[in-house]
């Protein structure tokens, strides 16, 4: 009987094994097919002539440079107006808030901001930035709403890594004399730094990727120039590739894949960068 | 100390005070600017016309239930899947999987993170609706089922990190406990780790499905967008059409100050209650557990 249980035991957890393994399996073999196949179907559209051209006959042919451009213009912008803004709540939050109920206000404030779906940004920096301030439908808008739209990310990883720097550090800063903010700007944000960059680097990849916040403020469907200054409207990759795989009839598939192996390359490098950055951090790190 | 203290480090600190109560700001002006462009509609069209089964806004129908019930639909048909995979998979990686395979895992379901929904949506219209329409002989691929398949792809990484971080903070010495009374591995498993981390193991499963229902481009593109009623789960296997798909289809072609417009912000307000109710609910499992430790550990 004892016999029987202990081997119904084994059994049962061999097979309980075997499907969590093949459960695992099923969900991350898709990823990789996922990523290998836009590669196989993409790579073949890609040229220079691709890269560098402005889309011909109705999207249909020609390259997609002003959608790269648009993407890194409203990147870069987006970085600009939100990397210093969530160091520094982070830095308030790790350092100097008091553990009260206003800050945790904030902490379920910020739980909040990164649930808000993406399309209900658009809606906001639509009716804020596009027709309250009168921005137009313009790289700034769409920016100002990526922005705020990656603030979570950026605060709550650089809280973290901030958080992670050993208390011990700044007891001796201060003990030598240093103010409160010496002690953070030259001891607990170098050593926090890499986190930090962490945290940026994804949230820059969530901005990237969308194209809900943008739809309604920034992006449009052609621009038969590049963007002049930061209040014109803009081609942006995600936007190109949502139009061209469902408004555009009789679009040549390989141009489709083209531009998805663009917005992956440019998220994955992203994604790379943030793998690079951790684990050469992980062996330097001494404490 | 603070007598010796500068006026630059005086301004620096209040900079940083600041920037720290920003995410209230945010938060609020979000909520006022929603209300302001769709509380409106609640004077232009009665809420009795707004809770009716037929959206057709260009003749005047502003009937919203089809657009709850298929965010509904589609969203529990993406649970209904991301939670078994997502939690499966994060008990693998936390519990079964050896340290390289582990290594090799965690990164790869942070890169489907990382996927922008859009490049799902685009091989969801190209691969997946046409292989679910002859697999499931359905009229079309373009089905809510296939957004709830992608649906769950966007969930899963949340899934899978959250409770793999519950897991993994059940302490090592609940499992030793388990293995000196002589349980297997599984039953370790079954009966210890996984109710020791079911808090946040359902925190997992609530934010996922917050994404679920946030999620835009990916389910515009391929759940056919036909605003019909669901009425059971059946309904899973013909098109829909969700909330958040209708704001980004349709605002672009609206005046600015049209009633149109005023109902789609009104969607607006909806999706930000429902995704404020999800969060906090959320957050209120995981303070929950941390005054429930408090109390053991005290």
């Amino acid at each position: 009987m004892r016999g029987r249980f202990a081997l119904n035991r084994n059994l049962i957890q061999r097979l309980g094994f075997a499907l969590l393994t093949l459960m695992a399996m099923a969900t991350v073999i898709p990823i990789l097919l996922v990523v290998g196949y836009i590669l196989y179907k993409g790579l073949p559209a890609i040229s220079w002539e691709f890269l560098t051209q402005f889309p011909t006959d109705g999207m249909r042919a020609g390259g997609i440079m002003p959608a790269i451009v648009g993407t890194v213009y409203l990147t870069i912008l987006t970085t600009i107006l939100c990397v210093p803004l969530g160091i520094a709540a982070a830095v308030y939050l790790a350092e100097y808030a008091p553990e009260n109920n206003f800050t945790r206000s904030i902490r379920l404030a910020l739980i909040n901001l990164s649930g808000i779906p993406s399309v209900v940004y658009g809606l906001f920096g639509l009716g804020l930035f596009v027709v309250f301030m009168k921005l137009g439908t313009s790289i700034l808008a769409a920016s100002l709403t990526l922005s705020i739209m990656t603030l979570p990310v950026v605060i709550s990883t650089a809280e973290e890594a901030l958080r992670s720097v050993p208390q011990a550090f700044r007891t001796v800063s201060i003990s030598l004399g240093a103010t409160n903010w010496k002690t953070i700007r030259r001891i607990v944000l170098p050593e926090a730094l890499p986190g930090i960059m962490t945290g940026v680097i994804l949230g820059l990849e969530r901005a990237v990727g969308e194209t809900a916040p943008i739809l309604f403020t920034g992006a449009v469907f052609y621009t038969p120039n590049l963007p002049t200054s930061p209040l014109s409207p803009t081609m942006a990759l995600p936007y190109h590739l949502y139009v061209i795989s469902t408004q555009v009839p009789e679009m040549p598939v390989e141009v489709q894949y083209g531009t998805a192996l663009v917005l992956l390359v440019l998220v994955l490098g992203l994604n790379l960068v943030v793998t690079v950055i951790r684990s050469r951090a992980r062996a330097k790190r001494q404490w | 100390m603070e007598t010796t203290v500068g006026w630059r480090e005086y301004i620096i600190t209040r900079v940083i005070r600041v920037s720290g109560y920003s995410a209230v700001v945010f938060v609020l002006l979000i909520f006022l600017f929603l209300l302001r462009s769709g509380l409106p509609a609640l004077r232009e069209v009665r809420l009795s016309e707004l809770l009716t089964t037929r959206w057709y806004p260009i003749e005047g129908y502003y009937g919203i239930l089809p657009l709850l019930t298929g965010s509904l639909i589609v969203t529990v048909g993406a649970t209904l899947i991301a939670v078994p995979f997502g939690v499966g998979t994060a008990i693998f990686i936390s519990e079964i999987s050896p340290r390289s395979v582990r290594e090799v895992l965690k990164p790869l379901v942070e890169l489907l993170g990382g996927l922008p929904s859009v490049v799902l949506g685009f091989l969801g219209i190209l691969i997946i609706a046409p292989y679910i329409r002859i697999l499931l002989q359905l009229n079309t691929g373009l089905a809510a089922f296939t957004g709830a398949l992608l649906l769950a792809a966007i969930a899963i990484p949340t899934v899978v990190s959250v409770s793999e971080d519950a897991l993994d903070s059940v302490p090592r010495s609940y499992r030793e406990g388990a293995w000196a009374l002589g349980a297997t591995r599984w039953q370790t498993i079954w009966r210890v780790t996984l109710p020791a981390a079911r808090s946040g193991v359902l925190t997992a499963v609530l934010l996922g499905v917050g994404r679920a229902i946030g999620e835009t481009m990916a389910v515009m593109m391929v759940t056919g967008n036909a605003p019909v009623m669901a009425t059971h789960l059946g309904s899973l296997f013909s098109p829909a059409r969700t909330m958040t798909a209708t704001i980004a289809a349709e605002m672009g072609e609206v005046a600015t100050g049209s009633t149109h417009y005023h109902v789609l912000f009104f969607v607006g307000i909806v999706l930000f209650l429902i995704s404020l109710l999800v969060n906090l609910t959320a957050s209120a499992v995981v303070f929950r557990r941390r005054k429930r430790e408090e109390r053991v550990l005290s």
